[in-house]
């Protein structure tokens, strides 16, 4: 990548990383809990549920200062970590990958309750009489059926994790190579003196990343409802 | 033997029916919409849970809520065929065909070949299922079910949402499973034409009651289902069998009760059965031997009862052997001076039995 700047490239690559190890990490999470806020009513369903969208209506921030409580080194889980698997999410892309994990997780939960209160229940009952049970329902009708969800809503949260700022800088802190996203690296170019046109530069790279993420969003979910015949 | 009884509060309806099938054999859940017969089907499926209900396919108990038995419908081995088909739109025909045939639990006694023949599917196999006519959907779905290794076969409505000639379509290959794999069949229908085309028996339900059940023959006289199926479709169902050609070669013979009819139809082999409906409103009652006339069909027989039925006609009710049903005038049965005990004639024009007479169940 000849045109960009080794600080640009570097940036760049690690915002995929992080999004991508984002959305690896709460993809599943988000699968689970949207099928069990859509079809199972139980006791705290509204808590969950107000939980998990906590982050829409949070200052980004807060987030940051919650995870730092939480998974900061003498956190409460933090700690834990630490000592019984060696894993350190202060200052580490890791880190960064899950705030903006947890910032984007909303959307993510979001769009696939929507894809499955899509899904006809009647198709799971056609499958479940042809002897298919459980799990082999949920694998074989259920989730191909919610995909176009799971897609729009990977899709989102990894432009989300893209572009996300306050949660990763208060959690994470701003360290090049290993913390300092494209955002993050736009803010620092901002504060110091003559950054204006590597700015304007890294302002650019976002708006094309931007774009290029709706696009293949849309070239998806169109491949998809064909797929499914809708 | 199929035996389901079912009771089932919901809201303010109360479904409290019982019923029992000889197997082989189709029954026909018959009544208007909303007397709760899909309720029936979907508790003999296991997709719905009754508050308290028995259901036994010979020796297998599948439900008993009294010893607290309750099979899931995954290990019921039974097959539904839903009106709307509920065909998997991200599988192609071929993919929800072999979905089925993956998940068999019991030893298959259709093979795949056999099914995609029985039903004409092998042009449809690489077709997406949303490309696919209605009836064309009906008959994979209908495939779908049979590959699954059913011991009992359950039809909710699944000609319903189609136009009369592609119900007209799917009929036969009903016709042929029920004669070639003789498996059970529970099907839903408020159609009378789908239940004269298939059923052996008859259950007729009510407000979530069975008012009447029974054989088809039988129950083609039940006051009931008289009063369901409206004035104009009422009619004796007699079974007979085929005698051969008449004289000219352009009408096959028929042996019904003691004596014979003529239908139109060519074509059936010596032996076989044939269902034959004799609409009441087209049988002409004679008290004397009738000569003279263009009528094909004379049966002689004794008046067994004499009921009003509107406000101007009566139904006859006539032994030939089997029993028939005639309409006539008020002012006929007088007339005539009918009374229960007197002989007379039937008499049903070959032309008007065009489009009443069906392969009967084998």
């Amino acid at each position: 990548m000849t045109w960009l700047t080794p600080n640009e490239s570097e940036a760049l690559c690690l915002s995929l990383v992080v999004a991508t190890r984002s959305v690896a990490f709460s993809l599943p999470v988000a699968i689970a809990l949207a099928w069990l806020l859509t079809r199972r009513r139980f006791f705290g369903h509204t808590l969950l549920d107000a939980l998990v969208h906590l982050p829409l209506v949070l200052p980004p921030v807060v987030v940051g200062y919650l995870l730092l409580v939480v998974f900061g080194s003498r956190g409460l889980l933090g700690g834990w970590l630490a000592r019984a698997f060696g894993i350190q999410l202060v200052f580490t892309r890791n880190g960064a990958a899950l705030a903006t994990a947890v910032m984007s997780f909303p959307l993510m939960v979001r769009a696939m309750r929507i894809s499955l209160e899509n899904v006809d229940r009647g198709l799971e009952d056609a499958a479940r009489i042809l002897g298919a049970r459980a799990l082999d329902r949920f694998a074989t009708i259920t989730l191909p059926l919610m995909l176009p969800g799971i897609l729009a809503g990977a899709i989102t949260a990894f432009s989300a994790a893209l572009g996300e700022f306050g949660a990763v800088i208060t959690f994470v802190s701003n360290i090049p190579g290993e913390t300092r996203t494209l955002p993050l690296a736009l803010y620092t170019a901002l504060q110091s003196p003559g950054g204006d046109q590597a700015a304007a530069r890294l302002a650019g790279l976002s708006l094309a990343l931007g774009l290029g993420g709706l696009w293949v969003s849309e070239w998806f979910s169109r491949r998809v409802r064909r797929l499914l015949g809708r | 033997m199929l035996s389901v009884a079912a009771i089932k509060q919901r809201g303010s309806f109360r479904l409290d029916a019982a019923f029992e099938l000889p197997t082989p054999g189709v029954v026909a859940l018959f009544g208007r919409s909303g007397c709760g017969k899909s309720t029936l089907i979907d508790i003999i499926a296991g997709l719905l849970e009754p508050d308290a209900g028995r259901v036994a396919l010979d020796e297998t108990v599948l439900l008993d809520t009294q010893r607290g038995l309750d099979l899931p419908p995954e290990r019921r081995g039974v097959g539904y065929v839903f009106q709307d088909a509920r065909l998997f739109p991200h599988l192609r025909v071929a993919g929800n065909l072999r979905y089925a045939q993956k998940r068999a639990s019991a030893a298959a006694y259709v093979d795949f070949d056999t099914v995609v023949s029985l039903l004409d599917l092998a042009a449809l196999m690489d077709r997406r299922v949303h490309g696919l006519s209605g009836g064309e959907r009906q008959r994979v779905a209908l495939g779908r079910a049979l590959l699954s290794q059913p011991r009992l076969l359950l039809l909710d409505e699944p000609l319903a949402a189609l136009d009369r000639a592609r119900r007209e379509e799917v009929l036969p290959y009903l016709e042929t499973l029920r004669d070639r794999l003789a498996i059970p069949m529970v099907y839903v229908t408020h159609n009378f034409d789908e239940v004269l085309r298939l059923a052996t028996h008859i259950v007729l339900m009510q407000a979530g009651a069975v008012i009447a059940q029974g054989g088809i023959g039988e129950m083609s006289l039940d006051p009931h289902l008289r009063a369901l199926i409206g004035p104009d479709e009422v009619g004796a169902i007699v079974e007979g069998v085929v005698l051969g050609l008449d004289a000219a070669g352009n009408l096959t013979r028929l042996q019904v009760g003691r004596g014979e009819i003529h239908v139109p139809a060519r074509g059936l082999v010596v032996g076989t059965k044939l269902r034959v409906q004799l609409l009441a409103r087209d049988i002409i009652v004679s008290t004397r031997v009738p000569l003279h006339l263009s009528v094909r069909n004379s049966l002689a027989g004794v008046v067994t009862s004499i009921q009003s039925d509107e406000a101007d006609s009566d139904l006859i009710t006539l032994d030939v052997g089997s029993p028939l049903l005639a309409r006539i005038t008020k002012a006929a049965t007088r007339e005539l001076g009918l009374e229960p005990g007197m002989p007379a004639w039937a008499l049903v024009k070959s032309v008007s039995l065009r489009g009443h007479s069906f392969s009967a169940p084998t």
